[in-house]
């Protein structure tokens, strides 16, 4: 039964997994039905991964996997056994604020600030793919992502100033 | 020299960005303390049944549970939930609201039971295995149908499930009746809401035996309420209850309330003698935290024949829910009845407000909690009237607005308008959209069949709430005036501890711009604490959009305290008269000799040494105050909507927003804008999508964010901000509120341009929300 | 929310997966992207003992034209239909479905095969695949089977894939250079099922007339159909708004969509026509290009 993950299934049913997170390599026994965003807040105490709804419309967990935006709540902590996960702690270096993070901030793109990791890792994403969105792009970018304090305006002129700083603007 | 400060009007940014920007909020759920046990809530699935039996057994063979607890259980160490507004001359019923049911459930959500168990998942585990008997009783989910002649009872001591009845009469209305050429009578429903802040709630009680001192974190707009109401509800001393409501992820009224389930986690941590933490998910908050709005309303206005408004009647019937909850009777009867005549110079109304239970989740306040449920039929009014008269909208609102020069205005309904002038900003809207040549746009288009509506929404809204001697005449258990201590410390950096507690309105930054203009202290000297009874005064918390104008106002009048004690001791130090100085860029001089200086933080410093006071004065260098308001504060502004509706599908797409709202001075005009861009968001919502729908037998159908609908940034149009500054003159900073006005106006502002899009079609009311369907129908006349 | 716990194993192989599946029986569910199953699975609406993730098996997200085919592998993600150049030239109307579902970061986890396995009435994918004589292939004790589209939906979230199969392919004729197809859906808002979705590939022969043409509506049955009158209609003749208008009554009166908070029947019908209609000009607009 356990030809494929000899080793590392243990007698209470936890498994060993490895995982990248924010650059470091970290290994933990977890329940298979641990679901990832769980295993960032409860395990790794990296809360800045927030869990807004049960059915993944929110998006308020949404994390980089291998550098693809998924919504942390919608999969299980085995799945991500081997892959690399940034989470909005691992986007600041050194103390300095990430050139998205900066735009939010001069754009006033967060209020309650709930919502703002995953919109800023989703943005990260797009921003990856596409170096100068239209506003079209930007909203369907951010579209996993609800909130319910600003609109959405400075949302989206915060992710356009952040294309733009990155792309050499600035 | 010092760097002039000009911090006051800047669009400074937010000192709160930092942490929420680096995942370093701190968020209840985010909290673990030592020895923490988890906590579900067993919920009726049932919206009205006698509770018959709990049987726990298999649920405690979970391993890992710690317990099972229902009402029994918990008796005496929970009491029932009060209410904190009780209208008076409603005759108004306050039945029993238990914390945890006990005989009888009704809605479908309350809770019958806790299980509380180390881990959280299982938790859930065990919650399912609870087996709860219950006989099912007859439902009533409407409020119409509830108030019926043989509708099931809910609640012994309101019979009739009559909650209150409220009046509100100003000036003669039947005169104005029979005076009238026109009148125009309409029902609207304005529908429930879920307020579906992003951040589900959550609580953490952990009790001291040593100290007896229970600290509960909890996601709360105002933690001393907390306090106070767990204080009765424990039957604990108050200033042994410790409540810390660290970030909160939005409220919008609905971390208002002190919920049931708050109060029991509290019990649970005493009597466990662990931390009891409790986690809220999302199809729970759908049914377990307070819905919004829920009025059906039947209006006539009347007008003469030029359009000249006289009167209105209202009759409305609001839903309560189940039981009432802390704020809810006065949401739709103060902060509602009052604003019936919204911008206009009515002389006379009457209203009519009937609170009713039904078997549903309890009704509170929601973002603008009573005022958009005014405004919305006051502007689909002035509509309906203009269809009549076949005139133009714009005409019959600028017709009837109330004249720059007549504030304070007393209104016929018995407030007094502090300050306005509704044509400018209803001009400015007005030509940011090109009115007229949208309207030529429209008659060419419509000759082509083409539809395209343009919808207006003149508002006028009280908050700020507010002058204490007003609002307890209004039944509200407390006063609602602001608290704050402004300290300098001794190294010249500032300490700014408020009552209010912005979950995402942006104080830590606006009231560190007001102390900076104060005392010419740079904002990044300067924190504001919030959220934390044992740091802060007394506080009456974030709501009513009355943060800015009363909490923002007492931190102006405690700088202004600390400047002026400031002046006494430099004067002393520079031997010199308080007259003779100059206070500029928080440095005091004495006039003509400029080098004889101090600055604040050196009178700082001094005041602490307190070796050289002058006679009288204390030492250090702070100030508090309890700032009561003279009166309310009522922003005002004209928000623009246009819309091209698809013929076909019914689909109606926002071709432009515009915005003009005037909510006095602005300490940040970055901020003001979001909150317009937010607030006119949610109303779009309740316009566009939102509604909370039951099914006959009391079952919430719309209890997770696949079936209630909010916006996201697909749905979302382009929202356009702007404002025009009418101070308020009673106002310490000439500020009022804007965190609600969004909200308010949008609704109305969407609905009738839609039903403007419409009008070839004969159809004079659509209820929100306006689906793409119910337009459809309008145009094929189904 | 926290599912009910179970046991996880992850084959390496199909074949591994296929044995486990028989181990298992119906104690077990597959698990592809996971976004449908695990928010059932943290509702407590499914919870199986045992989840087999196939995720990593190899070979399986293929995207190539392969001699008549094109072929997509079951684990292939939404967002890699949508992204991919040859896919985005050639196969527009895949590109819509793909487009259309859920969001961005749904569309990164969730899979083709995942997504047709599922079989929700509202499936985007099974319109669309309908569009087309599509072919699943599956893998079991007994070797490899081919199914046809039109055999596959057999009722709500109930295939023709057996319960010791595995879905590892999908294959659809390779597209010609005068044909074109588009999907619309129709929703409340983004992330939403459909309320009515009609998909369409067609082909134009040399006269410019409709060669083939076939109709996929998703939302209006209890599985996702072929509106079979409806592409009748249209074969051999000139693609003239009247003849597509036609075909697209047809198409509403062959739907059976039932009322819900979604939409009353009679709406959804009418939209049917609506929307097969704008589906069908746009395919054919896509066919002449």
């Amino acid at each position: 039964m356990t030809s494929h993950m000899r080793g590392r299934i243990a007698a209470d049913g936890q498994i060993r997994i490895a995982v990248t997170v924010n650059g470091s390599k970290v290994e933990r026994s977890v329940e298979p039905r641990t679901l990832l965003v769980d295993f960032l807040r409860d395990e790794l105490r990296l809360t800045g991964t927030h869990v807004g709804c049960d059915t993944s419309h929110c998006g308020a967990c949404t994390v980089l996997l291998d550098g693809r935006s998924v919504k942390s709540c919608t999969m299980f902590a085995v799945q991500a056994d081997g892959a690399s996960v940034t989470t909005i702690e691992g986007l600041a270096q050194h103390g300095r604020l990430h050139p998205i993070q900066q735009a939010f901030k001069e754009n006033h793109g967060l209020q309650c600030g709930f919502c703002t990791p995953g919109v800023v890792l989703a943005a990260m994403e797009l921003l990856q793919l596409t170096k100068a969105p239209t506003e079209d792009e930007i909203r369907t970018g951010i579209s996993g992502n609800l909130c319910r304090c600003t609109g959405y305006v400075n949302i989206v002129k915060s992710v356009a100033a952040a294309a733009e700083m990155m792309s050499g603007g600035r | 020299m010092a760097q002039a400060v000009k911090a006051m009007g800047e669009p400074i940014l937010r000192k709160e960005d930092d942490r929420f920007l680096t995942g370093r909020g701190r968020y209840v759920a985010d909290l673990t303390l030592p020895g923490t046990v988890f906590a579900k809530f067993v919920r009726s699935p049932y919206a009205h049944a006698r509770l018959v039996r709990i049987d726990a057994k298999r649920a405690l063979a979970i391993p890992g549970v710690i317990g099972v607890f229902t009402a029994m259980d918990l008796k005496g160490d929970v009491g029932n939930v009060p209410t904190a507004w009780t209208i008076p001359n409603a005759d108004i019923k306050t039945p029993p609201y238990p914390a945890l049911a006990k005989d009888v459930v009704r809605y479908a959500g309350e809770a019958v039971a806790v299980v509380v168990a180390e881990t959280s998942a299982s938790a859930e585990d065990a919650k399912e295995l609870v087996e709860v008997q219950y006989d099912p009783l007859p439902v009533r989910v409407n409020q119409e149908a509830a108030l019926e002649p043989g509708a099931p009872q809910l609640h012994a001591e309101a019979p009739g499930n009559v909650a209150f009845r409220w009046p509100l009469a100003g000036g003669d209305v039947e005169a104005a009746f029979k005076e009238a050429d026109v009148i125009v009578t309409e029902r609207f429903v304005n529908q429930r809401l879920q307020p579906s802040a992003m951040e589900p709630r959550a609580a953490i009680a952990a009790y001291d035996p040593g100290t007896k001192e229970l600290t509960l974190h909890v996601t709360s707009q105002n933690p001393h309420i907390h306090r106070l109401l767990l204080s009765i509800i424990l039957g604990m001393p108050e200033q042994r209850i410790h409540v810390i409501s660290p970030d909160v992820g939005g409220g919008f009224g609905s971390k208002i309330p002190c919920y049931p389930w708050e109060a029991v986690v509290c019990a649970l941590a005493v009597r466990l003698g662990r931390p009891v933490k409790w986690v809220e998910d999302r199809s729970e908050n759908m049914v377990a935290t307070t819905h919004g709005r829920d009025h059906v309303q039947y209006v006539e206005l009347a007008a003469t024949k030029d359009g000249r408004i006289l009167g209105i009647k209202v009759k409305a019937i609001a839903n309560m829910g189940a039981y009432l909850s802390t704020a809810a009777p006065g949401i739709p009867t103060i902060l509602f009845g009052f604003m019936v005549g919204g911008a206009y110079a009515i002389k006379a109304g009457h209203v009519e407000v009937t609170g009713v239970f039904t078997n549903t989740t309890p009704v509170d306040a929601y973002r603008g909690a009573g005022r958009p449920e005014a405004l919305y039929l006051v502007e689909r009014m002035v509509d309906l009237l203009a269809r009549k008269l076949e005139m133009d909208p714009a005409e019959v609102r600028r017709k009837n607005f109330i004249p720059p020069d007549k504030f304070p205005y007393p209104i016929a309904m018995g407030l007094t308008y502090d300050s306005g002038n509704y044509g400018a900003a209803f001009d400015k809207a007005l030509s940011l959209v090109d009115y007229k040549k949208l309207r030529q746009e429209q008659t060419h288009a419509r000759k082509e069949g083409r539809l395209m509506g343009i919808g207006l929404s003149s508002y006028v809204e009280i908050c700020g709430l507010g002058p204490s001697s007003v609002v307890v005449s209004t039944g509200f258990a407390g006063g609602l005036w602001g608290s704050s201590t402004v300290r300098v410390h001794p190294t010249g950096k500032v300490t700014v501890y408020t009552g209010a507690h912005p979950h995402g309105q942006g104080e830590e930054t606006t009231f560190a711009q007001v102390v900076a203009q104060e005392l010419g202290i740079p904002v990044e000297d300067i924190d504001v604490v919030h959220g934390d009874t044992k740091s802060t005064p007394m506080g009456m918390g974030t709501y009513g959009s009355r943060t800015t104008p009363v909490e923002g106002g007492s931190v102006a009048l405690s700088a202004r305290k600390v400047r002026d004690k400031g002046r006494k001791i430099a004067a002393h130090l520079l031997e010199a008269r308080e007259e003779d100085l100059d206070f500029r860029d928080g440095t005091f001089s004495v006039k003509g000799s400029p080098d004889a200086k101090k600055t604040i933080q050196e009178v700082a410093w001094a005041a602490y040494l307190a070796d050289k006071m002058p006679a009288g004065v204390e030492p250090i260098l702070e100030a508090t105050t309890f700032y009561d308001p003279a009166n309310f504060v009522f922003p005002f502004g004209t928000h623009v909507c246009v819309v091209d509706v698809d013929p076909e599908t019914g689909q109606v797409s926002v071709r432009r927003y515009v915005a003009v709202d005037d909510c006095g001075t602005q300490i940040n005009p970055m901020i003001v804008e979001g909150q317009v861009h937010g607030g006119v968001l949610q109303g779009l919502g309740q316009a566009m999508m939102e509604a909370a729908v039951y099914d006959e037998t009391g079952n919430l159908l719309t209890s997770n964010f696949l079936e209630y609908l909010i916006p996201s940034s697909l749905e979302a149009p382009r929202i356009e901000a702007k404002s025009t500054v009418t101070p308020s003159p009673h106002n310490p900073i000439g500020a009022k509120g804007v965190g609600e006005t969004g909200t308010i106006a949008s609704s109305e502002a969407y609905v009738n341009a839609v039903m403007d899009a419409l009008a070839p079609f004969g159809v004079a009311n659509l209820d929100m929300p306006l689906t793409p369907e119910k337009v459809w129908r309008a145009i094929h006349r189904k | 929310m926290h599912p009910q716990a179970f046991e996880y194993v992850r084959p390496e192989s199909v074949e591994r997966a296929v044995g486990l599946l028989r181990e298992y029986g119906d104690r077990a569910k597959v698990l592809a992207g996971g976004q449908s199953l695990i928010p059932l699975m943290k509702l407590r609406l499914a919870s199986p003992q045992v989840l087999i993730d196939i995720g990593r098996i190899p070979g399986m997200s293929i995207i190539k034209e392969d001699g008549e085919f094109l072929r997509i592998g079951a684990l292939t993600r939404h967002r890699d239909l949508e992204r991919t150049p040859l896919i985005r030239e050639r196969y527009s109307i895949l590109v819509d479905a793909a487009h259309s579902l859920g969001d961005p970061q749904v569309r990164n986890l969730g899979t083709v095969g995942g997504a047709l396995a599922h079989a929700d009435p509202a499936s985007d994918w099974g319109a669309a695949f309908l569009a087309f004589d599509a072919k699943l292939v599956t893998k079991g004790p007994d070797g490899e089977r081919t199914i046809s589209i039109d055999d596959f939906f057999k009722d709500t979230f109930v295939t023709a894939v057996k319960p010791t199969e595995i879905l590892t392919e999908v294959r659809i004729p390779k597209a010609g250079t005068r044909d074109g197809g588009a999907y619309l859906k129709l929703k409340r808002k983004t992330g939403d099922f459909a309320t009515v979705g009609a998909a369409t590939q067609l082909g134009l022969d040399a006269k410019g007339h409709i060669a083939d043409v076939r109709i996929g509506l998703a939302a209006v049955g209890p599985t996702p159909i072929r509106a079979k009158r409806a592409e009748a209609h249209l074969r051999g003749k000139a693609p003239h708004k009247e003849a597509l208008a036609e075909a697209a009554k047809l198409a509403a009166q062959d739907a059976r969509p039932t009322s819900d908070l979604r939409g009353s029947e009679e709406y959804k019908r009418a939209m049917v026509e609506v929307f097969t209609r704008r589906a069908l000009e746009k395919a054919v607009e896509r066919a002449g290009r």
